[in-house]
């Protein structure tokens, strides 16, 4: 699976693509993958703050719970309503599927995460474990 | 199907609908005797509270009623049919005395408020089984209120909260293992205490050095399943309550495995503060498809006190009676007194099998397991080689080659007429295959069931795609789960 | 020993094929200063018909042959006999768990009909599929709408079951859940004035009982209206199920929580009971305990499984919507059967019953003591204030082997002398008129007792 280079990843396998001040975030192919058939995304409301690190909304699996990790601190501007009806967009796509969009606070804080090259080789480490 | 499976065949097996597409307008399965007081103006007496429909509700006949559940009890396996290894679960024989004992008039119908004087045989009941329950786990006071495990914990967690908290500090946190049920982190939580956890040793047990190392003035209680969840039982127990109890916190015991103990040891004599029964596990009473169960929690001298309201006392006439004042009480778990339907089969169970028998039973339990484990062991990876009490886990390490895992081995068992084990549980053993017998099965059911699991790893070898599509002799195949959770059909409608 | 299946012969071969000399070996792990040397110290064996006898005795010692009026939370209805037959066999009693959906579909199945007849009859969208009882069920409900309102306090009707309020205080005291009482007014309901004032934009819910405590039957719309005003949620208690069948259900609450054990389930001293939470469908995620959805095999065909299995705490332990795992499954399958039998017509058929006998009792019991909160609208019970200690009365009562009404001193001493008397489709009228002669009888004595004082302090 090749990542897009559009965007920047955590170790969490989230995924987030900067314009301006605004993020959009979403999971990664792997965590799709990994996660299996997904049938819930909780997301929080808009107005709602992140913070960079910290758990944000979840995803659920049939028998499993996720917790989605902030890359970057911000106000949620927008939710992707559709993944409420249909969770499965996130399996089909999930560098196509965001879940939230955010004002981001502080744009340093993007320097810390990791590029398409290094998150491909982090899942690759990983899956060596 | 290759290989010769003598436990099960197939037979008949009916289709029945739901109730609700067998009921028509006047279909009654009821009669309700001539009225013997006058006749009442329902809109008169009620007004607008007045119901007028009760909407989908089903008209159906008794006949209809009683094929409908006969025909899907028979898609149900069950004890009665056979072995049943849900380790954790103890599905052990449930005795038909208990049934017919607890179906005796004043035991069923007896009111929670009837009075006292008329109370004197269900308090009966209740004090005894209290004083056979304390002689059996050592400790000194007990409550029956509790409806089941999960709520004997949040009470046993209120317990040693309240009994901190009488020294002035009700403390942050409980320490849990990584191999233990999942009830019990969600128990801590619901009481208000932030849950650490605690890892495992290379056999399996609690990790002294790191219990030493988490233990300070912060923890409450550790949470402990004894023998754990690998069946292992925690040979340090005594170092370990010690750690606890020299920085004041206290030893619970999660008492889901006791079938193991009892009879050969007590948890009050190796320490243990505060501990929860399973009746619905180790004292026989039926798990009934998911319930009802029964957690009566059992405590030492110093957490008395903060037992839940009301507690059976004997009067100075040698009466019975209930007593409510409980100053330090954790207060009310439930309404009235607990599950006493299941005290009544409880201590029947105990009745039937005397001192000799529970020793008896619970060498066999820790037999059984011990033989299944010599049977399986080289077929499946066994990732703990600690000796095993009453159950035993091993895990798909060695089928996974094959793309095999624990559920799809445990969904083929269900072709060999057995119902499958606990998979996936314990965590800290992946793809683990949790078996617990029970003292309930003969030689000859646990010559079948190995010879029904080695069976399956050789399919795993030479056909896997028979494992992985299995089951193949029941009346649905795997049922798509997911598009269930995604969009839920909660309940039936018209037209669907 | 006749639960164990296996000869000492058989014991024997076992051993040696482990390897092992005797059953000690098997138990070395446990530290020997631990192992128990003694036999426990409780009575021999019994043989079955001892343990049947012992019962027997205990029964009878157990109120058996009493006519009663109690009701309070545990009603006493008929049990069609078809509950008993249909629960004993083996398949449903001795199975676990639906886990195992292929060989699980009698209980599936089961408890999906189950939930559906309890949206029908509450006139919610889902219902879970058990709780431990109706006083949990409140409790977890009440926390359910905490999460949901993301507010903490709580507003509790005085007129809810006493037993519950203190079940909800225990569960509340360490979830940093402040609760407030709202009173009763002359009317026996919520006194929706200090209801109103209760609430600050810290309440999650407001928790009424409908039929309450003392049998009246609330006006829920009203209290919902208050509440949802004010952002607060409507949870609702209903402990006598039979209700339902006349009664209209509390549509505007936006969860409930029942306790169904009027529907089939024997009185057994308090327990094992029925507890079920039914509610909106958008709130299903925040919903305790198990439930059963439908869906499709891999040829198509039609099937129940557990599912949302992830709200559960096998699965999100620490951070689970509740510990619960046991429920009552068992118990479930007898209020499933009960509503199965009755159904449409018979359910409401019964409660008329109900009525009608409450109707005549309360009617009867007003010529001789005073009948509370009367003009009121209720189902099948009502509080009788009259000169004698209650207790006084139900002790002549039990010498003509009757349970009278339950004094209500302990739980509403504002009350004085009253208790609480319930009728049920098994209360003849015979009962009543003997009740009620006892009752006026103690009153006249009570009362002439009371004129002679005055005629001495007036001499």
């Amino acid at each position: 699976m090749a990542y897009p280079t559009d965007r920047k990843y955590t170790k969490e396998h989230e995924w987030i693509q900067v314009n301006g001040t605004t993020g959009t975030i979403g999971i990664t192919d792997h965590a799709q993958q990994s996660l299996g058939d997904i049938v819930f995304v909780e997301t929080p409301k808009v107005g709602a703050e992140l913070t960079a690190g910290k758990p944000f909304g979840t995803v659920e699996s049939v028998k499993a719970v996720s917790d989605l990790f902030a890359p970057a601190s911000g106000s949620v501007t927008e939710v992707n309503a559709d993944l409420a009806t249909s969770p499965e967009n996130v399996n089909k796509d999930a560098h196509g599927s965001w879940m939230v969009k955010i004002t981001l606070k502080n744009t340093s804080e993007l320097d810390r995460l990791l590029s398409a090259a290094d998150y491909e080789k982090f899942v690759a480490e990983e899956a060596g474990h | 199907m290759k290989h010769i499976t003598r436990k099960a065949t197939r037979h008949v097996n009916q289709n029945e609908g739901l109730i609700f597409e067998k009921s028509s307008a006047g279909k009654a399965a009821w009669k309700l005797p001539p009225l013997d007081v006058p006749e009442v103006d329902t809109a008169k007496l009620l007004g607008a509270s007045e119901r007028k429909d009760l909407g989908n509700m089903p008209e159906v006949s008794e006949i209809e009623i009683i094929r409908h559940f006969t025909r899907m009890s028979t898609w149900n396996y069950a004890i009665d049919l056979g072995m049943y290894p849900l380790g954790s679960c103890t599905m052990k024989y449930n005795p038909r005395v208990n049934e017919a004992v607890a179906r005796v008039e004043g035991i069923a119908n007896g009111h929670p408020y009837q009075p006292e004087k008329i109370s004197q045989g269900a308090l009966h009941i209740i004090k005894t089984l209290s004083e056979q329950l304390i002689e059996i786990t050592g400790m000194d006071a007990i409550t029956m209120q509790p409806a089941a495990g999960a709520h004997g914990e949040m009470t046993g967690l209120l317990m040693v909260r309240a009994y901190h908290q009488s020294k002035g500090n009700a403390r942050k946190k409980i320490l849990i293992p990584d191999s233990a049920h999942g009830t019990n982190p969600a128990t801590a939580a619901m009481v208000n205490y932030a849950v650490e956890n605690l890892k495992s040793d290379s056999r399996g047990m609690v990790d002294i050095a790191a219990l030493e190392a988490q233990m300070n003035e912060d923890v409450a209680a550790l949470m402990l399943t004894n023998p754990n969840t690998l069946g292992v039982f925690e040979q340090q127990i005594h170092k370990i309550a010690d750690i606890l109890h020299a920085k004041g916190g206290l030893l619970y015991m999660d008492g889901a495995n006791m079938n193991a103990l009892v009879g050969k040891v007590r948890p009050g004599d190796f320490g243990v503060d505060v501990m929860h029964l399973n009746l619905h596990k180790t004292f026989s009473t039926p798990h009934g498809g998911g319930g009802p169960g029964s957690g009566p929690v059992a405590v030492k001298k110093a957490l008395e006190p903060f037992l839940p309201a009301p507690v059976v006392i004997t009067h100075a006439d040698g009466t019975l009676g209930f007593d409510y004042n409980r100053p330090q009480t954790v207060g009310r778990v439930r309404a009235f007194y607990g599950n006493f339907g299941m005290f009544v089969r409880a201590l029947a169970y105990i009745q039937a099998n005397g001192p000799d028998g529970l020793r008896q039973t619970t060498e066999d339990a820790v037999l059984n397991a011990n033989y299944i484990r010599k049977g399986l062991e080289g077929t499946y990876d066994l990732p703990y080689s600690t000796p095993t009490m009453h159950e035993v886990v091993f895990s798909d390490k060695l089928q996974l080659k094959k793309g095999v895992r624990t559920m799809d081995i445990a969904k083929r068992l269900i072709d060999y007429g057995f119902h499958p084990y606990t998979t996936a549980f314990p965590l800290i053993v992946p793809g683990a295959l949790m078996i617990e017998p029970t003292e309930s099965e003969s030689k000859e059911e646990m010559d079948l069931f190995v010879e029904a699991m080695k069976s399956i790893a050789e399919e795993v070898e030479e056909d896997p795609q028979t494992v992985l599509d299995a089951p193949h002799s029941t009346r649905v195949s795997r049922l798509d789960e997911t598009a269930a959770a995604r969009k839920p059909v909660l309940r039936w409608k018209p037209g669907n | 020993m006749r639960y164990l299946p296996k000869s000492p012969a058989d014991r024997e071969a076992m051993l040696k094929s482990i390897g092992l000399r005797s059953v000690d070996d098997l138990f070395a792990p446990i530290p020997a200063e631990y192992r128990l040397t003694r036999d426990l110290d409780i009575p021999r064996q019994m043989a079955e018909s001892e343990i049947v006898d012992f019962f027997r005795q205990r029964s009878r010692e157990n109120g058996d042959g009493y006519t009663s009026f109690l009701g309070a939370g545990a009603y006493s209805h008929y049990r069609p006999v078809i509950i008993e037959s249909l629960i004993s066999r083996g398949e449903f009693l001795t199975a676990y768990t639906p886990y195992q959906a292929e060989i699980s579909q009698g209980t599936l199945q089961s408890i999906f009909e189950f939930q559906t007849m309890i949206c029908e009859l509450t006139g919610m969208e889902v219902a879970n599929a058990s709780m431990y009882d109706g006083s949990t069920a409140a409790a977890e409900a009440v926390m359910m709408a905490v999460r949901l309102t993301g507010r903490r306090s709580v507003v509790v009707a005085r007129s809810l079951h006493p037993e519950y309020r203190e079940v909800l205080a225990t569960y509340a005291t360490h979830q940093g859940m402040p609760l407030s009482t709202a009173n009763f007014g002359d009317d026996g309901r919520v006194n929706l004035k200090e209801l109103e004032k209760l609430i600050t934009p810290e309440t999650a819910c407001v928790l009424i009982q409908s039929p309450n405590f003392f049998g009246t039957i609330e006006d829920a719309g009203a209290i919902a209206e208050i509440a949802h005003k004010h952002g607060a949620m409507l949870v609702v208690s209903i402990a006598e199920a039979v209700s339902l069948g006349i009664v209209e259900p509390p549509r505007q609450a936006d969860v409930i929580a029942m306790e169904a054990q009027s529907f089939g389930v024997p009185l057994g001293f308090g327990g094992p009971y029925c507890g079920v939470i039914a509610t909106r469908e958008k709130y299903v995620r925040q919903m305790p305990g198990r439930l059963v959805g439908q869906t499709v095999d891999k040829q198509g065909k039609r099937g129940f499984v557990l599912t949302l299995a992830t709200r559960e705490q096998h699965i999100r332990r620490e951070k689970a919507t509740s510990n619960i795992c046991t429920n009552q499954a068992l118990v479930a399958l007898m209020v499933n059967i009960f509503m199965t039998v009755y159904g449409k017509v018979g359910l409401r058929e019964l409660a008329k019953q109900n009525l009608a006998k409450t109707t005549y009792a309360a009617g009867q019991f007003a010529k001789h003591g005073k009948v509370l909160f009367s003009a009121t609208p209720r189902f099948n019970e009502f509080v009788v204030q009259t000169s004698e200690d209650p207790y006084a009365i139900n002790g002549r009562l039990l010498g003509h082997k009757m349970v009278g009404g339950l004094p209500l001193k302990k739980f509403y001493p504002e009350l004085g002398n009253a208790a609480l008397w319930c009728c049920t489709e098994l209360t003849t009228r015979t009962a009543i008129d003997t009740a009620v002669g006892l009752v006026a009888e103690s009153e006249r004595s009570v009362r002439s007792s009371k004129e002679e004082d005055v005629a001495e302090v007036t001499r």
